[in-house]
């Protein structure tokens, strides 16, 4: 009586979730290829040097798509983490024009601050209020950036004003690897970690998932979406503070349209706009890519028009993909319900 | 009569909201071991007792009583921690996650420093599906399970919470027959570990195989409890119905007319399979079948909504183009679609213009809405299909449920259609309203018009339709005229148990 028909469907579908998980590898493909390509084009692409730009480079975004990442992934957004890092630069900067003693570790923890506040302001008006983070994130982008105008005010910070010790963390090396790169990296091997082993980590994958079942099964479901934006606003905070080191210069517009950068890298990477489904480690491999891309055609001297172009086109292949898999997955159902009631 | 202690009791319950009592004084035991039906009419109650156990609900009077104890259910949580589960017919899993994460999520086994222990998590998702003796990988994610296996991975969550009482509200109505044999099967192992469930079902069939004891709802009331010896088909009929089921359907014949839609060969890949009939004007054609047969489906390849494979559709004498909504319009076929709130209303749109939405084309003049004609034509049809409601500049979504069927009948009816296809005419309303609508439908025959209804009631069918087609699992499995059909012939047929068309 239980035929074997009804287990057959399993089959048709375990590519896609190979799919699924081959992502980052898919990815890790794109950038060696893009960076080969490259390389036919202008030799010096492979120059230490040059590698050291494309991983440093990144670096500030990836750190920002690590948070990104967990707040889309409860099928939320936050579009004001462009805004906080230009705020937390400029209140980092400033610190330092007014004590210039002050050490690299509480610079860092200052910017971190500014971000962990922007996020819970955030991170109140979407959980609790419970209003769309579309909007709440985009009114504080506008907001954050008002008051980081009126701080900055005309005055901005310039290299003068920060310390040498500040300023090495944004260009040295430890083992020829760019201290930025170090930093970012260690924020994604941690968030990886993180979102694969511990029960609320998983609550951001349930809440994403199926908001209605994440509450039938008891996730506090506020506190977690609460979470997400504490942890965004904090990881752009930083990104903030690190912005500062490696560009020493801060105006009013530090970091605006930074957040389309890191939702394009956390899109391409395999994270689901609409939640339940990617992996930081998969973002920060598309914040990657889309640098590497935009360093490739640098490098080939292509016209700058096109690394946008490429860009948008990449996302768009992204979210096609996604789109894709996921008719297909209904569709593959579909079929195999009727040929279950063939085999009869 | 019963060895053992009743697990749950559920004492003179009562629910009301707002004016209609939805549960009205219930009482209902439920015992260790056994499988108890809950059976009712759509409207019945049924799913409002479900919510009160589900925590759902609160009550408005009377008791629960568990294992004894009174116990107040007052959040999903509640009912979860007491020992309840419910599984709904659209079980509510998280496609992105592991199915072993779906069982366990909130309560993953742990290792040391508090991280998630896998291989334990996998290794006991793995236990409990051996133990209901099902194959389903649990480290598959979710996305992609069939309806079935769904089913299979809630009960396996409930079985892993230790829940003592298992709530299944229509479990079977979207499976196949293998896959309703294995839902037996699994249910047959957690009654012989001392699990009570309670089963919400239409298929009567099935109660009478599956379960030991009925409880019979009707409009609020419970109208009886009774072993499942002691109680026959037509009792259970009847004790639902409340009423002689002809009595309450009554309709005039109306005159066979031309034929008006000819479907030769009618195929879907995957969803239906060389489906043939006929529909003339004056007569009422049901499509009767199991909830996911393929019923709907028929209709909207007919009306052109989803593209079909293979066959042919005449209409008055003339091919059908398919795959096209608004030939089918054009060429006089209406859709009244089964979700109304979704498919056939725009709810927050005024009364006058959702009415007039069909026919916008004929009111239009230079691209613009001719002034009034919306609400001229409305008031004609409101009135002509008394719909109750205050003012026509009112959104559709202040109306009731059978009102705003109305509205969506008014729509198409102001089209004068030859065809009418009407999915599911009365789902979601009450008895009062349900008998008008039948009685509309019923004089628009008789004016001329060929309707196809779908139905899953099955009074309904018997009552209203001239011709009963069956389909079962997307083919025509049979067809009965009125007088030869009976509901045992009909479920039958539905459950493919036994083929008449050749």
């Amino acid at each position: 009586m239980m035929g074997a028909s009804i287990y057959k469907k399993s089959r048709s579908s375990s590519f896609l979730l190979k799919a699924f998980q081959l992502r980052e590898m898919g990815i890790l493909i794109a950038i060696v290829l893009v960076f080969g390509l490259a390389l036919i084009k202008n030799s010096s692409f492979a120059s230490t040097a040059s590698i050291q730009q494309l991983l440093s480079g990144p670096s500030v975004v990836i750190l920002l798509a690590v948070g990104e990442t967990l707040v889309i992934i409860t099928k939320n957004v936050d579009l004001s983490i462009g805004s906080i890092l230009g705020l937390s630069a400029y209140v980092v900067g400033d610190l330092f024009v007014h004590h210039q003693g002050m050490p690299v570790w509480i610079a860092l923890l200052a910017g971190t601050f500014v971000g962990l506040l922007c996020g819970l302001i955030n991170g109140l008006i979407v959980a609790y209020a419970k209003v769309p983070a579309l909007v709440v994130t985009l009114g504080m982008l506008y907001i954050i950036r008002g008051v980081d105008a009126l701080l900055v005010n005309g005055r901005q910070i310039v290299p003068s004003s920060i310390p040498n010790s500040f300023i090495n963390l944004g260009s040295n090396s430890i083992l020829g690897i760019p201290i930025l790169t170090l930093i970012a990296g260690a924020a994604v091997l941690i968030f990886t970690y993180i979102m694969r082993t511990f029960r609320p980590a998983r609550d951001f994958y349930a809440i994403g998932s199926n908001t209605e079942a994440a509450v039938l099964a008891g996730v506090r479901v506020q506190r977690r979406v609460f979470t997400a934006f504490l942890i965004s606003g904090s990881l752009a905070g930083l990104g903030g503070a690190l912005w500062l080191a490696e560009f020493a210069t801060v105006g009013s517009t530090a970091g605006s349209g930074y957040e389309l950068n890191v939702v394009a890298a956390v899109v391409v990477g395999g994270v689901a706009i609409f939640g339940g489904s990617g992996t930081v480690l998969g973002a920060a491999f598309g914040a990657l890519l889309l640098n590497t891309i935009d360093q490739a055609l640098v490098a080939s001297r292509v016209s700058s028009f096109w690394n946008q172009a490429v860009a948008g086109a990449l996302l768009l292949v992204a979210i096609a993909f996604d789109r894709y898999v996921s008719l297909k997955t209904e569709r593959a159902l579909r079929v195999d319900r009727f040929s279950s009631s063939e085999a009869k | 009569m019963h060895p053992h202690e009743a697990v749950l009791k559920v004492e003179h319950v009562s629910k009301s909201f707002g004016l209609v009592q939805a549960l009205i004084d219930g009482c209902v035991e439920l015992f260790p071991g056994e499988a108890h039906a809950l059976l009712g009419e759509n409207g019945a109650g049924k799913s409002t007792l479900v919510k009160i156990l589900a925590g759902i609900y609160d009550v408005d009077a009377g008791e629960i009583i568990l294992n004894g104890v009174p116990v107040e259910i007052t959040s999903p949580l509640a009912a979860r921690a007491a020992g309840i589960a419910v599984i709904y017919q659209e079980p509510t899993l998280f496609p992105d996650l592991s199915v072993a994460e779906n069982i366990f999520m909130g309560r993953q086994p742990l290792s040391a420093g508090r991280r998630i222990d896998k291989a334990e998590m996998i290794r006991r998702t793995k236990s409990v599906f051996e133990r209901l003796g099902v194959d389903i990988s649990a480290t598959r994610k979710a996305r992609g399970l069939s309806v079935a296996d769904q089913q299979i991975v809630e009960i396996a969550k409930a079985i892993s919470f230790d829940s003592k009482i298992i709530i299944m509200d229509e479990p079977t109505a979207a499976l196949t027959e293998v896959e309703v044999a294995r839902l037996f099967e699994v249910v047959k192992t957690l009654r012989s570990e001392g699990s009570a469930i309670m089963f919400i079902s239409h298929r009567l069939e099935e109660v009478f195989a599956m379960c030991q004891r009925v409880t019979i709802m009707r409009d609020g009331n419970f109208v009886r409890t009774s072993t499942i010896e002691e109680i026959s088909l037509d009792e259970i009929i009847f004790s639902m119905v409340g009423r002689d089921i002809v009595s309450v359907y009554s309709r005039h014949n109306s005159e066979l007319g031309d034929l008006i839609l000819d479907v030769k060969g009618l195929t879907r890949a995957g969803v239906f399979k060389d489906i043939n009939f006929q529909v003339h004007s004056g007569e009422i054609v049901a499509l009767a079948g199991l909830v996911g047969a393929g019923r709907t489906e028929v209709a909207r390849g007919i009306f052109g909504i989803d593209p079909i494979d293979a066959g042919e559709i005449t209409f008055k004498g003339k091919k059908l183009k398919s795959g096209s909504p608004l030939a089918a319009m054009s060429a006089g076929i209406g859709f009244v679609p089964e979700d109304r709130r979704q498919q056939g209303l725009v709810m927050d749109m005024a009364i006058d213009r959702n009415v007039a939405l069909a026919s916008i084309h004929d009111l239009t003049r230079l691209g613009l809405i001719k002034g009034g004609s919306e609400k001229s034509l409305a008031t004609r049809w409101a009135s002509q299909l008394q719909v109750k409601f205050g003012r026509f500049s009112n959104p559709v979504k202040t109306l009731s449920g059978g009102n705003q069927q109305k509205v969506v009948l008014a729509k198409w009816l102001a089209r004068t259609p030859s065809l009418l296809i009407i999915d599911e005419p009365t789902r979601g309303i009450d008895i009062g309203t349900k008998s008008e609508v039948h009685k509309l439908l019923s004089e628009l025959v008789s004016k001329g018009i060929g309707i196809l209804m779908i139905s899953s009631e099955m009074p309904e069918v018997l009552g209203v339709a001239d011709r009963i087609l069956v389909i079962h699992e997307g083919r025509l499995s049979a067809e009965f005229s009125r007088a030869e059909a009976t509901e045992a012939l009909i479920m039958r047929a539905a459950t493919g148990q036994e083929s008449v068309v050749a």
